[in-house]
C-alpha cells in the first residue's frame, strides 16, 4: 500500500497540469479573490461617498432655492440630457432629479412639493448616489419643515414623537465574520478541487494508459491497492487544504481592514482548527470522487462527472447563504455542513464548541469511512478492470 | 506446471459464452502455445489462470495452487505480460520497473539487481532511465517483460507478445523466451500467428470458439490433420480460416 501511495505521489508530482491546479491556482484561487474583491468594493464605495454627485436636473429653474441648497452642499449641478428616460436606460446617466413645473405652485400653497428622482434601481451600482441624493433632500424637507413650524411658534420637536437609535453590538470580529462568510465555501471547494486530478489520473487514468490490469496482477489484495490511490489522493487534497489555508492567513495582511471597521479572526491558530475540523472531509472528498472517476473509461469521462461532483461542497454553503440561520446541534451531524457551521463560528471569533467539533469530525470521518471502504470493493467487479470487453 | 480442466466462462449473464470446456497442461521447462483466431477465447481463459476473472465452472492450478481461491498466492508464483502493457508515461523504465518490484515486496537491492539482469539480456541500457512516454512498441514491451518478471517467477504467461513488433524485436523476444524455458520456467504464451508457435512452441493448443480443437506438438498436430504445412493443419483442425490473417 504505501509502495501504491508513494508511487501516486511521485508521479503526479510530475505532472505539472496537477501541480499547477492543485498546488498553485487552488489554494490560490480563493484568497487572491478576496483581497481582490474586498479592496476593490472598499475602493468603490469610498469613491462613490468622497466624490462630487454629478446632479443633472431638469427644470432646475422651478425651484431655485432647492438648486441653491444643493450646490452648497457640494453637488455639482448640470444641465440635463434631452430624453431624461432614454439616458438612464442606456446608462449615460446614473440618476437625474427631475422638478416638475407646479413645483413653485405646490410649494407657495404649502402643499408637499414633488421632485422626482429618475434612476434604475436594478442597478445595483446607482444604490449609493440614490440614496446620497436622497439624503439631501430629506434634510433640505427637514430644515424648511422646521423653519415652518418655528415660523409659527411651534417647537419642532413636537413632529418627533420618536427618537430611534440602533445600538450595535456586533464586535468588529462578527463584522469580519460577514464578510468572511464565504470562506467555508472557498475551503471546501479547495478540498475538492485538490483531489479532483488525483483521483482522476489515479483510476480512471490508469485504465486510459491500461495500466490497471497489470497492476492488479501483483500480489496484494485489491483492496489494498485502491487504499493506496485513495491516501495519495486525500494527501494531495490536504496538501492543497494547508497551502490555502496558510494563503487566507497570508491574505489578511493586504486586506484594507480598518478602513472597513472591522477585524477578520483568521490567524495560524483558527486555520489550525479550521483545519483539523475539515481533514475528514478531504478523505470524504477523496472517497466520493475515486468512486466516481473508477466509474469513467477516460479521463475526460471523469472530469466531466468532476464538473458535476464540484456542486456538492457548494451545496451546504449555498444553503447558509439562501438562509442564514442559527447555527444549531443537528448541523454537526451533517458533513461538509457541520464544518461550513463552524467555520463561520471560528471566523466570528466565537469561543470553539468542541461538542459540536467532535460530532462534526466523527460524523465526517464516518461518512468517508464508508465511501473509502465502497471505494475498496471497486476493483473486485471485472467490468470496472478491462477496457475492451 | 499449469493444470487446466474444464474452464468454462461465460459473459452478459451467460449470454456469451467465451470459454467453453477447455482443459490443456502446460509443463515446466516448455513453451505452450494457445494458438486460436480472435476471439476464440485465448485472452479470456489467461485470464482466468491469472486471477482477474473468476471461472464459471471447472478446475485449474498453477504449481498446485488455485488461482480462483489463492489468489495472492498464485499472483506471487507467476509473471504476467498482459495484453493491455500500459506503463507510467511519466515515469522512467527503471521506475516502473522498480514499482512493481516494490509491490512483489523485493528489497531495494534486489530491485536493483534485477534491473541489472533485465537491462543486460533484453538489452535496455539506452533507454531504461528515460521517461517512458517516448518509447516505441519494443521498448515497451521489453519494459513491460522486466516488470513482470522482477520477482523471478517460475512460471510466465504471456498475452500476444509480439503485436506489435518489428522482426528483429520479434527475434530477440523469441532468444529470451527460449531463455526462460532454458532456465526450466513454466512459459504459456497466446498468439493467433502460426509462424510464432512453429517457430517457438513444444506444446500447442489449439483453441477455437471457447474449445480446444487439437494439442500436440507440432509434428503431432500435422500427422492429425494429415496435411503438409502447420497452417493448412490448423485450418483443417478448426474448420475455418478465420482470424487467420495476421
Amino acid at each position: 500500500m504505501m509502495a501504491v501511495w508513494w508511487k501516486e505521489v511521485m508521479d503526479n508530482l510530475r505532472d505539472r497540469r496537477v501541480v499547477l491546479s492543485t498546488l498553485v491556482f487552488g489554494p490560490l484561487f480563493g484568497p487572491v479573490l478576496l483581497v481582490v474583491m474586498l479592496t476593490f468594493a472598499e475602493r468603490q464605495t469610498a469613491e462613490r461617498l468622497e466624490s462630487a454627485l454629478e446632479l443633472p436636473v431638469v427644470g432646475a429653474e422651478y425651484a431655485p432655492n432647492l438648486i441653491g441648497y444643493l450646490e452648497r452642499q457640494g453637488v455639482l449641478i448640470q444641465d440635463p440630457p434631452a430624453v431624461p428616460e432614454a439616458a438612464i436606460k442606456s446608462e449615460e446617466e446614473e440618476v437625474i432629479l427631475r422638478i416638475p413645473s407646479n413645483f413653485a405652485e405646490a410649494w407657495e400653497e404649502g402643499e408637499p412639493a414633488p421632485v422626482e428622482i429618475l434612476a434604475d434601481q436594478s442597478r445595483r451600482y446607482s444604490g449609493t448616489t440614490i440614496a446620497r441624493l436622497r439624503g439631501y433632500l430629506r434634510s433640505y424637507a427637514g430644515t424648511i419643515g422646521q423653519l415652518r413650524l418655528q415660523m409659527r411658534g411651534i417647537s419642532p420637536s413636537l413632529t418627533r414623537p420618536l427618537n430611534i437609535q440602533t445600538v450595535d453590538l456586533s464586535t468588529p470580529e462578527a463584522r469580519g465574520g460577514t464578510v468572511l462568510s464565504f470562506l467555508p465555501y472557498f475551503i471546501m471547494i479547495m478540498v475538492f478541487v485538490g483531489s479532483m486530478h488525483m483521483a482522476t489520473d489515479t483510476t480512471a487514468g490508469e485504465r486510459e494508459r491500461k495500466s490497471l490490469e497489470p497492476l492488479l496482477i501483483n500480489p496484494l489484495p485489491r483492496w489494498q491497492i485502491m487504499a493506496g490511490k485513495l491516501v495519495a489522493t486525500t494527501t494531495f487534497g490536504l496538501a492543497t487544504l494547508v497551502l490555502g489555508l496558510t494563503a487566507f492567513v497570508v491574505a489578511m495582511g493586504f486586506l484594507p481592514l480598518d478602513n472597513m471597521n472591522m477585524t477578520l479572526n483568521l490567524d495560524f491558530k483558527v486555520a489550525a482548527w479550521v483545519f483539523v475540523m475539515t481533514s475528514p472531509a478531504a478523505l470524504l472528498a477523496a472517497a466520493m470522487l475515486i468512486i466516481l472517476a473508477s466509474f469513467a473509461k477516460s479521463y475526460r469521462e471523469a472530469q466531466s462527472y468532476m464538473g458535476m461532483v464540484v456542486l456538492v461542497p457548494m451545496l451546504p454553503s449555498l444553503y447558509i447563504l439562501i438562509n442564514p440561520t442559527k447555527a444549531e446541534q443537528w448541523m454537526s451531524f451533517v458533513p461538509l455542513l457541520s464544518q461550513n457551521v463552524l467555520i463561520l463560528e471560528l471566523v466570528r471569533g466565537e469561543p470553539i464548541n468542541f461538542l459540536w467539533l467532535g460530532f462534526c469530525i466523527a460524523s465526517t470521518t464516518v461518512v468517508a469511512l464508508v465511501l473509502a471502504a465502497i471505494a475498496g470493493t471497486l476493483y473486485s467487479r471485472p467490468n470496472l478492470i478491462f477496457t475492451s470487453d | 506446471m499449469i493444470e487446466v480442466h474444464e474452464l468454462v466462462k461465460t459473459f452478459n449473464k451467460g449470454k456469451v459464452v467465451a470459454v467453453n470446456g477447455v482443459s490443456f497442461r502446460a509443463k515446466d521447462g516448455q513453451i505452450t502455445g494457445l494458438l486460436g483466431p480472435n476471439g476464440a477465447g485465448k485472452t479470456t481463459t489467461l485470464r482466468m489462470l491469472y486471477t482477474l476473472l473468476p471461472p464459471d465452472q471447472g478446475h485449474m492450478t498453477i504449481d498446485g495452487i488455485n488461482p480462483a481461491h489463492e489468489s495472492v498466492a498464485v499472483k506471487r508464483a507467476i509473471g504476467v505480460v498482459p495484453d493491455s502493457r500500459g506503463l507510467y508515461d511519466r515515469l522512467t523504465a527503471r521506475e516502473n520497473i522498480a514499482y512493481y518490484g516494490r509491490l512483489h515486496g523485493l528489497s531495494a537491492e534486489r530491485i536493483e539487481q534485477q534491473i541489472q539482469k533485465f537491462c543486460d539480456v533484453l538489452d535496455m541500457h539506452e533507454f531504461i532511465d528515460r521517461k517512458t512516454n517516448g518509447f516505441s512498441q519494443g521498448q515497451r514491451v521489453k519494459v513491460a517483460i522486466a516488470r513482470a518478471l522482477i520477482h523471478d517467477p517460475k512460471t510466465v504467461l504471456l498475452d500476444e507478445p509480439t503485436n506489435g513488433l518489428d522482426v528483429m524485436t520479434t527475434r530477440a523476444l523469441r532468444e529470451f523466451l527460449r531463455g526462460l524455458k532454458a532456465e526450466g520456467r513454466c512459459v504459456v504464451l497466446s498468439t493467433h500467428i502460426m509462424q510464432e508457435v512453429a517457430a517457438l512452441c513444444d506444446h500447442i493448443v489449439i483453441i477455437a470458439k471457447g474449445q480446444v480443437a487439437a494439442e500436440g506438438s507440432a509434428d503431432k498436430l500435422l500427422a492429425q490433420s494429415g496435411r503438409d504445412t502447420l497452417e493448412d493443419a490448423f485450418v483443417q483442425l478448426i474448420g475455418s480460416d478465420e482470424g487467420l490473417l495476421s
